[in-house]
This record gives structure tokens, sequence and C-alpha cells, in this order.
């Protein structure tokens, strides 16, 4: 502590951090979202996956196996560039979204996440642009604001990415002289947008990228997961020279073995291991070949159906109680996934209205979590993933009266701008919020 | 007693969950450093069981806003009757609604700003521009608007004009049914800790906060290297001694036992104003409270457990 006129900050190394931490913060938003864990709380707010229906029996003497029979190998470090085995089989989980490769284009990734953060550190420089819709996913603004990458974000509507809007917006940073390193799409039951690209639209966004030279980042957690029909032909499809296709089992299986892959073109997949070998040595052998031997022992297609059964029946109670319990507000049509995106009544701020429904024990994520640029604000993400019909029905009338308490306080006060609330820090909950 | 067994009770429902999580795990940190044996509990249905185990000497509460400082978890506490660390909840009471302890602080001849707590209904009812004119004709500019009962400046803000009130009052009223807006006083923002561990209380050397954004709100209390802090505050030793004589007045006006933090201004002139009192001060990382403890060249491992020890006699 300091002594005279010397102050203290309480971080003696707060001159040292990098210019890529700024942004950084936990905001007072994010604080809120401590109360979302407490059973009391219905949260909408967290995108954890539904383990309820995962056989923790089978799972369990998978693992023991794997520990007696291939202990050594398994607690050993491994590839950098993943277990072959794994990679194999990954061939046959991108099947159904004709997403086709060879073992050798794909880098196994801690998640999806880590693969994220592999392609922005080899190909964006500080102050590159990378487009990503509006809104986009959350970890994936943070993962670009950490390299200091400059995000644009392009509209969607209730078929995904507006081509109109990105070839507009193409041209435009063009003429400006700028960049553009990525085009940053989740196409399928997007997060939080609850869209799906249109099957007639993925090659003119191919297309579109592959004239103005832009690579195209598919992030597809969320594939395997639509409730009806077959899975939509990947981007990856499309142009596999112009397209990163990335996935991940947290979704399919469990997130906690914490595996995802990225499909690459040649000379990016050598970097992508580089890059991997350097920031973990490599993904972990005990998760890959745990993941493996649940392929290769277990019917996870039928179980990837049983997912789906779940998440459609919590779907159907969402859209249902939206439908019943919130007339002023407007939403999107889920046909897969997690989330549905909710605009409320106009002038409402989702962000300043969080404290109220933290009081009234429901938790959302605001808009703005969503959006590198503080828009978002009259929007709010729902997810409908864990919390049990029940309880989503609950929810959603408890927001209902959050919404109203807003609308007669801004009746009283009118519509008042953003204000000072707006910010650069992390308005999101963290991956641990149910 | 060689080793008392210690509850700490963090987390809740209020908003300030987060920051009393902090708080607790700090606390239990430094007690069990102490000598202490310690456990960490939410406020749950398992609580009441908990406390008639007889398993636990004394509780020391470090839940922030609703019902760790008004008082009512205390109230719980005197109805088991297990000894615990802090004020009374009628001392609570009259500290957590800002409006009331503003009124308590008056009659103890301690300097306030000139505030007004109102209802949203009456802002509706008569019309907000219609009452936000009275009262920036009457209070002038600029102002600060708060929640009357809650802390760690959630829904707080700085208000240099008028266009920027109804904003204020909308973020105040995310957080609580009761605004209350306040003449902002220039100065030097000081907060002052005030201990007693057996022979009366002490006031700990005050500590100054200078915040990057100019206003000490949630950001700026929590995310370490937002503000700036000294201690002792850079007051002259006449202004140092009345800003601890203020904390004192504070602390035994509203009755206070063991630990409070009183919040003031210091103006131009070196008049206190009193801001409020917490009865549940912040005992995080970045909280005022550790940093006077160790001013006063203090260990707070030992100082936590002098608390506890008071609590048990």
């Amino acid at each position: 502590m300091s002594e005279g006129n010397v102050g203290s900050r309480l971080d003696q190394w707060l001159g040292s951090y990098a210019a890529r931490t700024r942004g950084m913060t936990a905001s007072e938003i994010r604080a809120l979202f401590a109360v979302a864990s407490r059973p009391e709380v219905v949260s909408l707010a967290g995108g954890m996956p539904n383990l309820a229906a995962l056989p923790m029996d089978v799972v369990g003497r998978s693992l023991a196996n794997l520990v007696a029979q291939n202990g050594p190998v398994a607690l050993q470090y491994g590839s950098g560039q993943g277990d072959p085995e794994l990679r194999r089989r990954i061939l046959d989980v991108m099947a159904p979204n004709r997403v086709s490769a060879h073992p050798d284009d794909i880098v196994v990734t801690t998640g999806s996440q880590q693969a994220l953060d592999l392609v922005t550190r080899i190909f964006v420089d500080p102050g590159d642009v990378v487009l990503a819709e509006a809104p986009s996913y959350v970890g994936a603004l943070g993962v670009f604001r950490s390299y200091q990458a400059d995000v644009v974000h392009v509209p969607m509507d209730s078929e995904g990415l507006i081509p109109e809007a990105l070839s507009d917006t193409l041209i435009r940073l063009k003429r400006a002289g700028r960049k553009v390193k990525l085009l940053y799409t989740v196409p399928n039951h997007h997060n939080p947008g609850g869209v799906t690209l249109a099957a007639h639209r993925r090659p003119q966004i191919v297309e579109i990228a592959r004239r103005f030279g832009v690579l195209i980042l598919e992030d597809d957690p969320y594939g395997l997961l639509g409730f009806d029909g077959d899975p939509l032909p990947a981007l990856h499809s499309h142009d596999p020279e112009g397209v990163i296709y990335l996935g991940s089992f947290s979704k399919t299986f469990a997130p906690g073995f914490r595996v995802g892959w990225a499909v690459a073109p040649h000379a990016v997949r050598e970097k992508l291991v580089l890059a991997s070998e350097s920031a973990i040595l490599c993904p972990s052998s005990f998760s890959q070949m745990a993941v493996t031997s649940y392929l290769a022992e277990h019917d996870w297609k039928h179980q990837v159906g049983l997912f789906r059964e779940l998440y459609r029946e919590r779907r159907d109670a969402m859209l249902q109680s939206l439908s019943d319990m919130l007339p002023t507000s407007s939403w999107t049509n889920p046909q897969g996934g997690f989330y549905v995106w909710v605009k409320v009544p106009d002038g409402l701020d989702t962000k300043a209205m969080l404290p109220r429904a933290v009081t009234a024990r429901v938790a959302f994520v605001p808009g703005t979590a969503f959006y590198a640029d503080d828009q978002g604000r009259d929007h709010m993400r729902l997810s409908y993933c864990y919390p049990s019909p029940e309880r989503i029905r609950e929810g959603v009338r408890r927001l209902a009266s959050v919404i109203d308490e807003e609308l007669d306080v801004q009746e009283t006060f009118g519509t008042p701008g953003s204000g000072q609330r707006a910010g650069s820090s992390v308005d999101s909950p963290g991956p641990d919020l149910s | 007693m060689l080793s008392p067994r210690v509850l700490i009770l963090a987390g809740g429902l209020s908003h300030e969950r987060e920051v009393s999580l902090r708080s607790g795990r700090r606390v239990a940190e430094a007690l069990r450093e102490a000598g202490c044996q310690v456990t960490v509990t939410d406020v749950d249905d398992q609580l009441l069981d908990t406390l008639r185990s007889g398993q636990i000497d004394v509780v020391w509460p470090l839940l922030h806003g609703v019902s760790g400082e008004d008082g009512a978890v205390r109230d719980v506490l005197e109805l088991v009757g297990v000894p615990y660390v802090g004020s009374a909840p009628a001392a609570c009471r009259l500290s957590w609604d800002k409006s009331v302890a503003k009124g308590i602080v008056q009659e103890a001849k301690l300097a306030t700003p000139r505030f007004v707590a109102l209802p949203h209904g009456i802002f509706r009812e008569l019309g907000a521009n219609r009452v936000l004119g009275s009262i920036v004709e009457k209070l002038g500019l600029p102002l600060v608007v708060k929640p009357a009962r809650g802390g760690s400046a959630l829904g707080a803000s700085a208000v240099r004009d008028t266009a920027g009130l109804p904003r204020a009052m909308v973020d105040c009223f995310a957080y609580g049914d009761v605004a209350m807006v306040e003449q902002r006083v220039s100065g030097v923002e000081v907060a002052v800790t005030v201990l007693d561990t057996g022979s009366g209380p002490v006031a700990l050397p005050p500590v100054e906060i200078v915040p990057d954004s100019g206003f000490y709100d949630y950001d700026a209390r929590y995310i370490a290297g937002a503000s700036e802090f000294f201690c002792p505050a850079r007051l002259s030793a006449p202004a140092l001694e009345a800003v601890k004589a203020a904390a004192l007045t504070a602390h035994n006006a509203f009755g206070l036992r063991h630990v409070s933090r009183t919040d003031l201004i210091v103006d131009e002139s070196g008049e206190p104003w009193f801001l409020e009192v917490n009865v549940a001060p912040g005992m995080t990382e970045t909280s005022l409270l550790p940093l006077s403890i160790e001013a006063a060249g203090l260990s707070a491992p030992t100082v936590y457990r002098q608390l506890v020890e008071r609590a048990l006699v």
C-alpha cells in the first residue's frame, strides 16, 4: 500500500499488460450472472448442453476400459495434429453435412474455441477486418478482440447472412482500403440468432467471398442438431479451398472432453498444427481416445437423435411460452440448436433491464454481448437447452412481468439514450452457467 | 478458544452475490491463516440445520445487498442464538436505507449532501419531467442518482446535465423501487474503516479514492487498476482527523458493532460530507477495508481473528 503521496492501483503489473488485453474486463452485467447459478433463478442465459440424455454408465465403462487397457498411451503426450484414429472417425461425423476431407486435413483442437483462436492467430494482424454476422457468437468476438481485429457486422434475416449485404459491405471496405481477412459465420442454428443459412444462399456466400479473396471461417457446432430434415450442405462442401470448417463434440457428446477440430486447406492446416503445438503442444490424448472409444462402441447417431428430441421439446416449450406471454416482442423460429433471439419492444434496453430480471429470478443474455460495437440493446438471447419445459415456461412468465415493469418505467421517463453504459468490457456469462 | 469454528455466509441472491463470494473467499483464507476452522456457505434451505448443528462457534455474515445488509439474516442468527461478527439487525435496518441513514447522521450533526428519495410511482403520477425539474431546481447540478438501498454502486450514475437524468433514473430503478437523487459535492472521496476489537471503536487511516473514470462506479471498484488509492488520504492533518471523527460519529450514531466503513467526501474547506455507511463492507482483493488495515500496519488475519473473538465474548 502507498505511503505519503504514492498511490496504489492494486495491480503492480498494470503498466506491463499487452495492448490486446484492452477490454478483458468483466462488466457489472457479467457479475449479475453469479445469481443465475442459484436454483431459485430460471436461467435462460447459459448455453450449457443438457447431458441428461447421455448414458453415463456407458461413458463410465468406456473411460475405465480406456485407462485399464490403454493408460500408458492415453495419459501420454500425443500428436500435435491429433489422434489419427479420431481424425478418421471425424470424417463420419461430418458426412451428414457433406464435408468431405482426408484425415490429414483435420487438426484436432481443445474445443472448437481453440480452433477459432488458432485461425485468428495465423491470419489476423491488429486492425485487420473480420466480418461477422449481426449478431455473432460472443466467444468468437472475444477471440477477435484479443487479436485486435476490427469486427464489422453483416446483417442477417430469417434465412441467415444476407448475400447482398455481404457484397455491399465488402465493396465499401475495399473502397476504404481495408484489409478483410476472414468471414466468420455460424450457418446452422445460429448462436445467438437461432436462424439457419438457407441452402440457396450458401453458394452465393461462398462465391462472394471467393470474389473478394476472403477466407470463410465456418463454425458448425450445431449442424447435427436440426429438428427436421437432413442437415444442409456445409459451406465447405462448396469450396474446400476457401473455407475452414470447425466442428465440435461439445454439443453432440459432451463439452467436458473439450474436443473440437478444424478442417483446413493443406497449407493452412500446416500452420494451424505449428500454432497449436506452440500453444498447447498437443490436444489431450485422454480426451481424444475417450471420444474415439465412444464413437466406436456406442451408437452415437442414435444418441444425437435423443439430444435432438430433448432440445426440440424445450424449443417447443420456449416458442409456445413466448407466444402466450410476450405479445409485445418478436423472435426467431429456431429449427435446431439452443437459442432464440428475441426483439423486445422499441426503446427497451435489455442490458439496463437485466438487474430487474435478476430480482425477478430470471436471467437472459443482453443483446449487446453479441456485437462488437454496442448494438443489440433491443434484443436478448434466450437459451432453451438446459431448463425443463416447465421451468422454461416459468422463466418466460417472469420475463413477461419484467418487460411490463420496464415498459412502465420507460413510459415514465421516455426513451433515454444509452448514456454512459456503453463499454468494451465483457457482458456475457462464463461457460459454466446453466 | 484455540481454534474457533467460523461459518462464513457468502453469496445470497442479491445483485452483489459475486462481490459477496469474493469477500467470503478472502476472509476465509485469512481466518484459516489465523488458525480458525472455517466453512463458507451460501444462504439456502440448509442454513438453519447448519446453524443448529452445534458445529459452529461463530458466524460471519459477508452478504452484501438485500438480506445481507438489511438485517434480515442477522435476525435469523439472533433467533437461533448463534454469535456473529458485525452489527445487530436494528442497526443494519437504519443504515441500509441511505435516505434513513442520512437523517440519522444529520441528527448527529454530520454534514450530508442534500437529497431526495422517491419511488417510481411518484414520477409516474406527477410527471417525470416536472419532478426532475423540481429536483434540479432545488439541488442543482451535478447530481448522483443511486438506489436508496443497495451497494457496490450498482445502478448509480453521476449526472452532469438535465438530459442525462432520465437514463440515470431508468438504470437506477432497474435495481430498486426507490431512487435517491443527491447533490454531488466536489472534493476528495474517502472511505474510513472503523474497527472495534475489544477496546472501543477505532478509525483506521482513511483511504482516498481516485477513479480513472471520475466516478467510483462498479467497474472502478472491482477492476484492479481502474482506480488509484492513497492511504492515508492526501488531506491535511486536521482534515484527516475530521474524517476519522465523522466515521466514528456515524458508527456510534447507528449503534454499529465490530466493523463498519463510512464513505465520505471532503470538500475544499476540509469539511467531511457523509455519503453512506456499510455494515458489511467489501473484503475483496480490491476493497477498501483490507487496504486500510494494511496501511494501519496491521495484519488482516490477525484483525479478522480478533473480530471473531470479539463476537464470541
